[in-house]
């Protein structure tokens, strides 16, 4: 069973449907105990990062996901927010402490141009920097992307990221992997068939 | 390259898509169901579906309806039509929508704009604005379906809503849309170029080349349209293969083979 854990923060149904659709089973919860339970974890969410990070606190799932991930190795992606939690701190209205299991920090999208919109919002190419893993058999991709902040890896620790996509100058950190830690900026939910083709790919890391 | 996003608009009257003109409904042309699907496999890059039902009697049903369809749609869905407060946002998140568009309650409580941002983010939030020329030949920014004027000036109202942290403008010309003469581009250039977030152009759409004048001389980051891309066979397929010829950097076409089974009825989906 896949765990999605669903607190509050937007389009759980979205991405349940798209791992419905390649036939697992999901479990949508926000109870930590589920947790232990799940093969893998999934975290979607759209919106404030301070709130995301609270309702996770609040929910007792930081504890929870600590032990399922970082101590038991279970396999993770995280979609959007799930990507931007990783970082130690962000810089959306105000300074949130992240979950920091990645040096690096969450920061806003300033394009060089004004011809350049944010939010950062549409289909837009993917460069990719590491192939394999969930990013396996997908060449120049392009996803759907819908964001106005992007995680900004630290330069110790820049062989975690595995894509990239330059928006007005700004060079951002698309897709990440480290050791079982799978996360991705766009969303392959609504990315058709290429964001299907890596929901594909994580599943099979999961049954490997 | 971020690439313009063609964006088909699904219009439901009590569940109906239905043919507008001017705001005025003429014609029935069948269920959601077969329009979300065509649109799917037709490389379209998001879809919109506004509820224009003059009532809620409909709404619990049209609730099912969204659920059913972001069952089978893997490109971002669009919901707007009676939201009122940020509880109906949270209902349609959690039936599969992904964006919500608010128009007249936005008018009527712009504070409903900033309280849906800080819970649900700006990527979240689309206002629509809806414009007709008024009997002084002023842009005037008009709500519930058209029929009440606010006094608002276009500019001035997408700015406002910019401020109040919206993610993007769906912008709709009241006197072209049905008409098949193509967007109003003048006023389409002038709310595109003195806001910094991204506005889709919706109303009067007839042909091909007036998606490319509406991203070339009207600067819309998205084209929208809806009647259409109902009565052509491979519409929007055709659309994008045009707009990529007339050098426009959109996804390119492709004929994607959907993976659910035919559902013609709604029933079928609820």
């Amino acid at each position: 069973m896949i765990a999605i854990i669903e607190y509050g923060m937007g389009n759980v149904r979205s991405v349940s449907n798209a791992f419905e659709l390649l036939g697992t089973k999901i479990e949508i919860t926000n109870d930590p105990k589920q947790l232990s339970y799940a093969d893998a974890i999934i975290l979607p969410g759209v919106g404030a990062f301070s709130d995301g990070m609270r309702n996770l606190r609040e929910k007792g799932l930081i504890d929870a996901l600590r032990e399922e991930i970082l101590e038991k190795k279970k396999p993770y992606l995280g979609i959007c927010l799930g990507l931007e939690f990783l970082a130690e701190k962000s810089f959306e209205g105000g300074i949130h402490e992240g979950l920091g299991w990645l040096k690096g920090i969450v920061t806003k999208i300033e394009p060089h141009h004004s011809s350049h919109k944010v939010p950062h919002m549409g289909w837009d190419d993917t460069k990719i920097t590491k192939t394999g893993g969930i990013l396996t058999e997908l060449e120049n991709p392009s996803f759907y992307y819908l964001h106005s902040y992007y995680l900004k890896v630290d330069d110790s620790e820049k062989s975690v990221i595995t894509s990239t996509c330059d928006y007005g100058g700004n060079n951002i950190t698309t897709s990440i992997q480290k050791d079982n830690i799978y996360a991705v900026q766009f969303h392959p939910e609504k990315s058709q068939e290429t964001g299907l083709k890596l929901l594909k790919n994580f599943l099979d890391i999961i049954n490997k | 390259m971020l690439k313009h996003r063609l964006i088909p608009n699904i219009i439901l009257n009590n569940g109906n898509v239905i043919q507008s003109v001017n705001f005025k409904h003429t014609n029935v042309i069948g269920n959601a169901i077969t329009a979300v699907d065509f649109f799917n496999s037709w490389a379209v890059d998001e879809i919109i579906i506004l509820d224009v039902s003059r009532t809620t009697d409909y709404r619990t049903n049209f609730h099912k309806i969204i659920r059913g369809l972001s069952k089978r749609c893997f490109v971002p869905l669009t919901i707007g039509g009676w939201i009122k407060d940020t509880t109906e946002i949270r209902t349609l998140l959690l039936e599969g929508a992904d964006k919500i568009s608010i128009n007249t309650e936005a008018v009527r409580n712009p504070k409903l704009i900033s309280e849906s941002v800080k819970i649900f983010g700006s990527q979240c939030i689309v206002v629509s604005i809806d414009i007709r020329k008024n009997k002084a030949n002023q842009y005037e920014v008009y709500v519930d379906r058209g029929r009440e004027s606010t006094g608002l000036d276009p500019i001035e109202w997408a700015k406002k809503v910019e401020k109040l942290g919206a993610g993007e403008i769906l912008l709709t010309s009241i006197d072209r849309e049905g008409t098949l003469k193509g967007y109003d581009l003048e006023l389409l250039q002038s709310v595109a170029t003195n806001v910094t977030i991204p506005v889709i152009a919706f109303g009067g759409a007839g042909n091909w080349q007036h998606f490319v004048d509406g991203i070339t001389i009207g600067k819309a980051d998205a084209v929208s349209a809806a009647n259409i891309f109902h009565y052509t066979e491979h519409s929007t397929y055709n659309a994008k293969e045009y707009l990529n010829k007339m050098g426009i950097n959109v996804r390119m076409p492709t004929f994607y083979k959907l993976p659910t089974p035919r559902r013609p009825r709604y029933d079928e989906i609820f």
